[in-house]
Order: C-alpha cells, then sequence, then structure tokens
C-alpha cells in the first residue's frame, strides 16, 4: 500500500465525516444549539433504514426516501415539543436535554435490536469498484459518500442562499427577534431546521451503514467526529465544514497507517492541534 | 419602597443607635440546625462500619463517592458555567495515576491518591487554555473529546495493561497504610478492612469537598464566579478576572475528581480504560443526580444520589432499561421542574440547609 492510497482513503472517509457534520453545523448555525443527541440519532436513523429495509422489505432508496420523512418530522416534534422550552440564554438546560437524549436513544436502541453489529445491506453496490487511473480503483460505495457530501453541501448552500427559506435561516440566525418582526415565524424556523438536520443525518447514516458496520454504543463517537469536523473547519461555512471532514479523515488515515491502534487518536489530536493554531478553524466564514 | 430603605445610612460607623443598618445574610436559622445535624450524620457515618454489613458499605462507597462527583460538577457547571461532559478524564487520570503509582512506583495506596490527584489537575491546567478557547456549548463536546483522546492514550500504556487493563492483586495492597489498624479495630479480614478504609476516604472526601464548594460560594469569589457565568463582559468591568477564576475553578475540580478516580478504583482493584473514562458512569449518572436533585444548590446533589441509590437497587437487574428511565426522567426534571426536586420543595417550602443566596435584610 502506497501513501496516496491512504490520501484517496482519507479523503474518501472524509466525505463521511463530513455528511455526520453538516446536521449538526446546520442548527449550531442557526439557533446556537448543541446538539448532543445528534450521533445517536444518526444512528437511530439507520436502525430505522435497517428495519424497513429488513423488516418491511422495502428496497434501499424506498426505505431512505421513508425515513428521510420520518426523521424530518421527528425533528421537527422533537423540537416544537422538548428543545424550544429550553433555549435561552442560560446554556445548561440545552446541552442537558440534549445528553440525556442521546443516553435514552442510545439505550433505547441497545433494548430494541441488542448489542449486535448490523450493515445495511446494497447488494453489489457495496463490493463494487471504479478504476479512475490505470493501477487507482477506489470503492464505489466510499465514492458516492464523498459525491453525497459534497452534493449535500452545494444543496443546503442553494437552500441558504437562494429561497426564502434559507433567507428565513440566515435572518434567524443574525437576530431571532428582528427576523421576528419581519414577519418570519421563529418557531417553524427553528423546527424545520431541526427537522432538517436530521433529515440530512439519515443520508449520513445510510453511506456509513453501508460502509461499516455499526451498533448501538457508537453514537458518541460520530458526534465527536462531526464536532471536529466543524471546528476543525471553521464556524459557519459549510464548505469549510467539508474541509474539515476531509482534514479528519486524513488525520485518522494517516494515523492508522502508522499504527492501527492511532487512528481514532490521531484525529482527536489533529482537532487539539488546531485548536492550539488557529482556534477559529481552518476555513472560517469571512463575515464575523 | 418603604421609607425605611430610603433612610438606609452610609456606613454603620457614623449610624445613630436605634436606626436599623440593612447588611446582606446568607444564613438562616434552619442552617444552623442543619449544620449541627449535619455534624451528628457524618460521625453516624464514621461509625457505621462497626456495624454495618460489608455490601451497605461497598454502598455507601457508591454513593458518597458519586455524591463527590455530582457536587464537583454542579460547582463547574451549575455556578461556574463550565458545563463539562468530559468529567470522565479526570476519574480515569486519577484511577491511572493510582495504579502507576502503586505497580511503577511502589507508592503507598492512600499516599498515592493526592498524588492522583496532582497529576490530574496537571493535566486539566494544561488541557484548560486549549479547551476554553471553545465557548459555552462547544466547551461541552471537547471536554468530551479531550476525555476520549486520554482514554486512547491510556490504553497505549503496555505496563498498566493496554487496552484490556489490569489489577492489583490484593497482596499489594495489604500493606498499605491504615490497613492493619483497621483490621485490628473491627476484627475484620484484609479485604473488608480495605472496604472499610475506602469508605472512610471517601467520606472524608465527600465532606470536604461539600464544605469547601459550600465556603467558596459563598465567599466573595463564589460572587465572582456566578458573575463571569452570567455576563462575563460585565463581571470584568467590576473588576473580576473571569478567564482566571474559571481555569483555577477548572484545576480544582480536576483535583477533586482524580482524587475521587482514585479512590473507586483503590476500591475496585482492577482498572480498564473503557471502564475508566466511561462517560456513562462517571459523567451521565452525574449529571443525571444534579439534574434530578436541583442544579446550584448544596442539598440538590444530595437529594438527587439518594434517588438515584433507590433508583439503581429497583431498576439496575433491568440494565439499559435503568439508563432509558433514568434519561427520561432528567429530560422531565429539566422541561417541567427545572431546579429539581431540591430546588421545587425549597421553593415551596422556604427551606434552605445550606443556604448560598444572598438575602437582604436588617440587623437587630
Amino acid at each position: 500500500m502506497s501513501g496516496f492510497d491512504t490520501i484517496i482513503e482519507g479523503v474518501l472517509l472524509g466525505g463521511v465525516y463530513a455528511l455526520f457534520a453538516l446536521g449538526l453545523s446546520l442548527i449550531f448555525g442557526i439557533m446556537r444549539l448543541v446538539n448532543l443527541a445528534h450521533g445517536d440519532l444518526i444512528l437511530l436513523a439507520a436502525y430505522l433504514v435497517l428495519s424497513a429495509t429488513t423488516a418491511l422489505g422495502l428496497p434501499l432508496a424506498a426505505a431512505s426516501l421513508l425515513v428521510v420523512a420520518a426523521m424530518f418530522v421527528l425533528g421537527f416534534v422533537l423540537q416544537r415539543l422538548v428543545l424550544e422550552r429550553v433555549l435561552g440564554d442560560d446554556i445548561l438546560p440545552p446541552l442537558l436535554v440534549t445528553f440525556g437524549l442521546s443516553i435514552v436513544i442510545q439505550n433505547g436502541l441497545l433494548l430494541g435490536y441488542g448489542a449486535d453489529s448490523r450493515r445495511l445491506q446494497a447488494g453489489a453496490f457495496e463490493s463494487s469498484s471504479v478504476t479512475l487511473a490505470p493501477g487507482l480503483s477506489v470503492g464505489l460505495a466510499p465514492l458516492t459518500a464523498l459525491v453525497t457530501a459534497i452534493a449535500a453541501v452545494a444543496l443546503l448552500q442553494l437552500i441558504f442562499y437562494r429561497t426564502s427559506l434559507g433567507r428565513a435561516f440566515r435572518a434567524t440566525a443574525d437576530n431571532p427577534a428582528i427576523a421576528q418582526l419581519m414577519g418570519v415565524n421563529e418557531r417553524n424556523v427553528y423546527a424545520i431546521a431541526v427537522g432538517l438536520s436530521l433529515a440530512v443525518s439519515v443520508i449520513a447514516a445510510i453511506v456509513f451503514g453501508i460502509r461499516a458496520s455499526f451498533d448501538p454504543s457508537i453514537g458518541p463517537a460520530r458526534l465527536l467526529y462531526a464536532f471536529e469536523a466543524v471546528i476543525i473547519g471553521g464556524l459557519g461555512s459549510l464548505w469549510g465544514t467539508l474541509a474539515g471532514g476531509i482534514v479528519l479523515g486524513l488525520a485518522q488515515a494517516i494515523g492508522g497507517r502508522i499504527n492501527p491502534e492511532w487512528q481514532i487518536l490521531a484525529g482527536h489530536l489533529t482537532f487539539l492541534a488546531v485548536l492550539m493554531v488557529r482556534p477559529r478553524g481552518l476555513f472560517p466564514a469571512r463575515r464575523t | 419602597m418603604s421609607v425605611e430603605s430610603i433612610d438606609m445610612p452610609a456606613g454603620r460607623e457614623q449610624c445613630p443607635a436605634g436606626v436599623p443598618v440593612w447588611q446582606i445574610r446568607v444564613g438562616t436559622r434552619r442552617s444552623r440546625i442543619a449544620a449541627v445535624a449535619g455534624i451528628a450524620l457524618v460521625v453516624v457515618l464514621a461509625a457505621l462500619p462497626a456495624i454495618a454489613s460489608r455490601n451497605l458499605i461497598q454502598d455507601l462507597i457508591f454513593v458518597l463517592t458519586m455524591l463527590t462527583l455530582a457536587q464537583l460538577w454542579n460547582v463547574l457547571a451549575g455556578w461556574g458555567g463550565l458545563v463539562s461532559v468530559g468529567q470522565q478524564a479526570f476519574v480515569g487520570l486519577g484511577a491511572y495515576a493510582l495504579f502507576a503509582g502503586i505497580v511503577m512506583a511502589g507508592l503507598d495506596p492512600v499516599a498515592a491518591i493526592p498524588l492522583a490527584g496532582l497529576f490530574a489537575a496537571l493535566i486539566a491546567a494544561l488541557l484548560g487554555p486549549l479547551l476554553f478557547r471553545l465557548e459555552g456549548p462547544y466547551f461541552a463536546i471537547g471536554s468530551w473529546v479531550a476525555a476520549e483522546a486520554l482514554r486512547l492514550i491510556c490504553a497505549q500504556f503496555k505496563s498498566l495493561g493496554g487496552g484490556t487493563g489490569m489489577s492489583i492483586s490484593p497482596g499489594e495492597l495489604s500493606q498499605m497504610f491504615g490497613l492493619k489498624a483497621v483490621q485490628a479495630l473491627l476484627g475484620l479480614r484484609p479485604a473488608a478492612a480495605r472496604d472499610v478504609l475506602v469508605y472512610w476516604l471517601a467520606l472524608l472526601l465527600a465532606v470536604l469537598v461539600t464544605l469547601g464548594i459550600y465556603a467558596f460560594i459563598r465567599s466573595r469569589h463564589g460572587l465572582a464566579l456566578a458573575a463571569s457565568r452570567d455576563n462575563g463582559p460585565a463581571a470584568r468591568s467590576v473588576g473580576v478576572r473571569t478567564a482566571r477564576i474559571r481555569h483555577l475553578l477548572w484545576i480544582a475540580v480536576a483535583f477533586a475528581t482524580g482524587m475521587v478516580g482514585a479512590v473507586v478504583y483503590l476500591q475496585k482493584a482492577r482498572i480498564s480504560p473503557d471502564a475508566a473514562f466511561s462517560v456513562t458512569d462517571w459523567t451521565a449518572y452525574v449529571i443525571f443526580i444534579v439534574v434530578i436533585g436541583g442544579v446550584r444548590t448544596i442539598e440538590g446533589p444530595m437529594v438527587g444520589v439518594l434517588l438515584l441509590w433507590g433508583l439503581v437497587t429497583w431498576l439496575a437487574q433491568y440494565g439499559s432499561l435503568y439508563l432509558v428511565v433514568l434519561g427520561t426522567l432528567a429530560i422531565l426534571i429539566m422541561l417541567f421542574m427545572p431546579r429539581g426536586v431540591w430546588g421545587a420543595a425549597a421553593r415551596r417550602w422556604q427551606v434552605q440547609l445550606f443556604p448560598t443566596q444572598r438575602w437582604l435584610g436588617r440587623s437587630r
């Protein structure tokens, strides 16, 4: 295995991390909410897709659409019934509620599905690969993950800067009180943002669930990778988050190549190093 | 506004006899009764090993260590606004420092406990400036990342068992300071005597930490801390050094948390990175205790830990279901009773056993 392979592997891994991070980044940005249950919600989505494909016998694409819709509704309801009540100047209540949610989802999944490792079945897609150049072929699934991540960032950018919903998002993020005066329904904007965040997480869950096996205990680690990607990339920039995910993926791939035990640690240490050298991230938003 | 409050004299020394002087008070009559009752309770708890079963002693070690961790998290996150989800880092570091001290340096376990605390404080001092670059909620996940990194680093030390962990043989602990005296005093075998010794250490830590936090919160430094949490710029404008007070609090809490970790793992005598750095065991339970009992009160963690203990004996056999119930309970309390069980009761019946609020009142 050459060093070049490691770099390709890292970049492709970064696509998955960027997908984890997008949903987190979205509600970070709009409502200053740090959702500590984000990783466990990704896992919940993966298990829902698993159930839809195995128990209901749906094809993966149909199951995905169904779960995207279900998670959007869940996010909307979660915001309106729970999170809305604790958002405010005090940062403690929302953190504690989402942390409680994380523990509840993680252990609920353990009760419902057991501790065994599972994987989403995607047929021949999982193992097939494409040849990019002579002697260089990459797995179709990881490549799709990266392409999906790029497409998701592009789509979210489009929503943010080209639609009235995006304008409402940006206005509410800048100043909720004035946005409300201008006729923006703040409660709905927040609820749609959380719903959108969970819908994006379903895509992350599917891409991840095809690539690797998962069990209920790995949710918090997904949250940490997502967070590291956001901070490495720089707050407030979705393209930065994609870049942050790729930096994290590269760090893990290179660390893992040196010693398999160092893969995750290398990612964490890179995060701490970025925090030390460039606390605003590598690619911060130009607006301050 | 009453007439008397306008008549407030400028200074005590110029105050004519008979005119009321306004002063700030923290204590109440009930709090003085509670202090006496608290001393009595500690004396009873200290004497308990003479009659209690070994099971009860082990349960109480759990209660006392969780209470200490809850008090520490409460002062850090509740009063200090440093909402850490990474306190398991310092439990794990303390535990690993204890094992390293015993196995590699041949230290006496009891002497190694404060050193374990110092080690945790040292790492906290190094991590602090880095993590404080993350504002508010980002700090929460940042502290969690740091804890995970430390877990993975501890798993690299092959001489401390690597990823699978290690045990300390009873033989290595048999020469522990005070063990022979406890054996002779209570007529116990070494294993039971070790539990009693750990129990006393846990009781000592719980009392010292609770009193230390109580005194700190009632001091002007506690007021400065609350001001830094509520409004940093305003606090700085009246001369509070907000960054410094938070950094010192972070280090002091890590020091005590490290000692708790060392005490817990002295009793377990078996360590592994996954257990010592477990976010569920050392942070989730602790947060649930504080939330259910009542954030920003000294009594809250005490009520919370007793409720947790009750739930453990009732539900622990169901494993995951227990955590689902506990998590749901914590969310519901946060939504409908944000001051927690104690906070709601104290408000309803106007009871404060360890008052930390300042009251403006007239002196006699």
